[in-house]
């Protein structure tokens, strides 16, 4: 296998997780790992390369452009002039998916997404992706000689750090986009949070639309504190509003594998599940005996949640 | 303001159907609906165009087997004019051939706003609208939980890792709006009914001057080598609160050293 191009993400100068991840797995695939940013090389690239990234080419300041046209441009342009990359990954991401989609136009490639593995098989990469609702997989390869481009989903694969030193960074540049460039990011706004980060956490305390009102979200939150994790939700209530988005787990939100997974009042359709049907341990408190999430949960306490946290919540307070 | 929506039909994700097993790609025999993902758009146009008070909504699809069923519910909900491509040579087609399609029959209109669902709920690849704006040239602003238009140019609240960007970008454009960005209508009695003489533009890959081999199977530059069922996870232990339930927990958060 010759060369895989990983689609890095940073904020803040730290590389995001699922950039590290691909990584990690590129490196076992191939010989050469490069990755592309669009943005500054040098903050990133003592970290990349600590992951197996020889290379990082940086296409510099976007200047409030989007990834999308700016990167897709960038690398198509490079492949142009003779860059062979065999295969690209990105994660699916906001960013990600916008650069692969539009790449896949510019090189008339068609892109497999959703990927939680890929192996190599006679040379070429093959995905395996989740279908209906996570019940069954499918592998998909490529018929074209395209460049190969893979979606992967977060937590699909370990990081791990390779031991290789700084990446080297070279310049990608960036050619006159026109009018697919005229989005302008104006101005950023963060949420604010406490704790750890959601798909980083150990714990995950979640809540679904058994909690009954907005307020009784409070007892996640008090919950997930105690517990030292990180509060989610069910779609079922970031589209009603009592949370946000950024809280969301499943399919359309975040991925999470923690060793211990709490859904108190979530049914557990098969869009929550993808999300945390990976968690060493999950933990279920629904009043319905039939919910589905029972199905997954190694241990289920059926029961109201309003009588079970407010207990839990004092027996693990009298603890602390 | 003109604005396009494109409206996927899907089976019923109450009963998703099944791969068919020698195609490897869904059976889609069965009557489609609108996917619920796309009903956020067609609201979003409506508003736009209301407040707006000019101009009107087109809703495009591609599907099979001449389906309009999923189309008659955007316009039941107060969208203008529907156009549906629909042709057998389309069968197979991935998402890059998808957008294909859907771009060339977009670029009949003459739309400001193009909007599509960030994702669709049977696909899912997330790619289409991203793709469609790549093909048409046009910029784009993806995962909006909420729109206003401003002197030609449309303002985008874009989710993002942190919290959300505020986004500006120039019309004509392409924004794909996420679940919950507005709340969709239910159709009137007389939406229903409105909807059945309201104009369904039909047109084949021929008329948009697309060849039959670079979309459907023959364009698909992807293949199913293998389908099998997931790794079940099993069920554990099952208990009911009798009003110390909470004590289990607390006894396996201990076992698990989490407390
Ligand atoms: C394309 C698409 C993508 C989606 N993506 C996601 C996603 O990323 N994440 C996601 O979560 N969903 C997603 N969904 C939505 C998903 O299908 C479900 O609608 C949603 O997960 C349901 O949320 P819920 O479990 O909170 O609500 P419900 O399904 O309404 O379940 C509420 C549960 O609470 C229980 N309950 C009620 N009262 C009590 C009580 N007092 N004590 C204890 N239990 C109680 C009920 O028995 C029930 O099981 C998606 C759907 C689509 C179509
Ligand atoms: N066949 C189709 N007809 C109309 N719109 C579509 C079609 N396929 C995808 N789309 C649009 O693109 C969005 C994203 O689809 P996908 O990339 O498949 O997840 C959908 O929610 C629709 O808005």
């Amino acid at each position: 296998m010759g060369t895989i191009w990983v689609y890095a993400e940073a904020s803040d100068g730290k590389v995001a997780s699922i950039t590290l991840e691909m990584l990690s797995r590129a490196r076992e695939l191939s010989d050469t790992v490069e990755a592309v940013v669009g943005g500054a090389g040098e903050p990133v690239a003592a970290e990349l390369g600590a992951y197996g990234a020889s290379t990082v080419h940086a296409t510099g300041d976007l200047n409030g452009g989007l990834a999308g046209p700016a990167v897709a441009s960038a690398m198509a342009e490079a492949i142009t002039a003779g860059a062979a990359p065999d295969a690209i990954l990105f994660g699916t991401t906001y960013d990600g998916r916008d650069v692969a989609g539009r790449l896949s136009v510019k090189l008339n490639a068609p892109v497999i997404t959703n990927v939680v593995e890929l192996q190599s098989e006679g040379g070429s990469l093959v995905g395996t992706e989740p279908v209906f609702g996570g019940t069954v997989n499918v592998r998909t390869r490529f018929s074209g000689t395209a460049v190969r481009l893979f979606l992967i989903r977060p937590k699909s694969f370990a990081a791990e750090e390779s031991g290789g030193g700084p990446a080297t960074v070279s310049t990608l540049a960036v050619p006159d986009l026109g009018v697919t460039g005229t989005a302008r990011v104006v101005d950023c706004f963060a949420e604010e949070s406490t704790g750890p980060k959601l798909d980083e956490a150990g714990v995950v305390v979640s809540g679904g639309r058994g909690l009954g009102e907005a307020e009784k979200f409070a007892m996640i939150e008090e919950l997930a504190k105690l517990l030292g994790g990180a509060a989610g939700a069910s779609r079922a209530i970031v589209d009603a509003g009592w949370v946000p988005y950024s809280h969301q787990v499943g399919q359309t939100g975040k991925v999470v594998k923690p060793d211990v997974y709490l859904a108190c009042g979530i049914s557990g359709a098969t869009q929550h599940m993808v999300g945390m049907k990976g968690s060493k341990t999950i933990i279920a408190i629904n009043k319905d005996a039939e919910a589905p999430i029972f199905g997954v949960a190694d241990l289920g306490i059926v029961g109201d949640v309003h009588k079970v946290l407010p207990k839990l919540i004092e027996a693990l307070q009298a603890r602390s | 303001m003109d604005i396009v929506v494109c409206v996927k039909q899907i089976p019923d994700p109450a009963d998703p159907g099944e791969l068919n097993p020698e195609t490897k790609t869904l059976k889609r025999d069965m009557k489609l609906i609108m996917d619920e993902s796309d009903s956020y758009g067609v609201e979003m146009a409506l508003q736009l165009r209301d407040a707006a008070g000019e101009g009107e909504v087109t809703l495009v699809s591609m599907a099979p087997h001449e389906e309009v069923n999923g189309l008659r519910s955007g316009l039941a909900m107060g969208a203008d004019k529907a156009i549906l491509v629909s042709d057998e040579a389309l069968a197979g087609s991935d998402a890059l051939g998808t957008a294909k399609v859907l771009a060339a029959a977009i670029g009949r209109t003459q739309a400001d706003l193009v909007l599509a669902a960030t994702e669709s709920s049977d696909g899912y690849t997330g790619t289409v609208p991203e793709q469609i704006a790549e093909l048409m040239g046009l910029p784009s602003v993806t995962f909006a939980k909420e729109i206003k238009t401003e002197d030609g140019e449309v303002l985008v609240k874009r989710q993002t890792e942190a919290g959300y960007d505020e986004v500006r970008c120039p019309m004509p454009a392409v924004v794909s709006v996420t679940a919950g960005v507005v709340e969709p209508r239910y159709p009137s009695f007389k939406g229903i009914m409105a909807a059945k003489s309201k104009p369904m533009d039909q047109v084949s890959v021929s008329d948009l001057g697309i060849q039959a081999d670079k979309v459907g199977w023959a364009g698909a530059g992807q293949e199913i080598t293998d389908v099998s069922p997931a790794p079940e996870r099993e069920a554990g232990e099952i208990i009911t609160d009798e009003g110390e339930g909470h004590q289990n927990i607390v006894a396996l958060l201990e076992e698990l050293r989490i407390v």
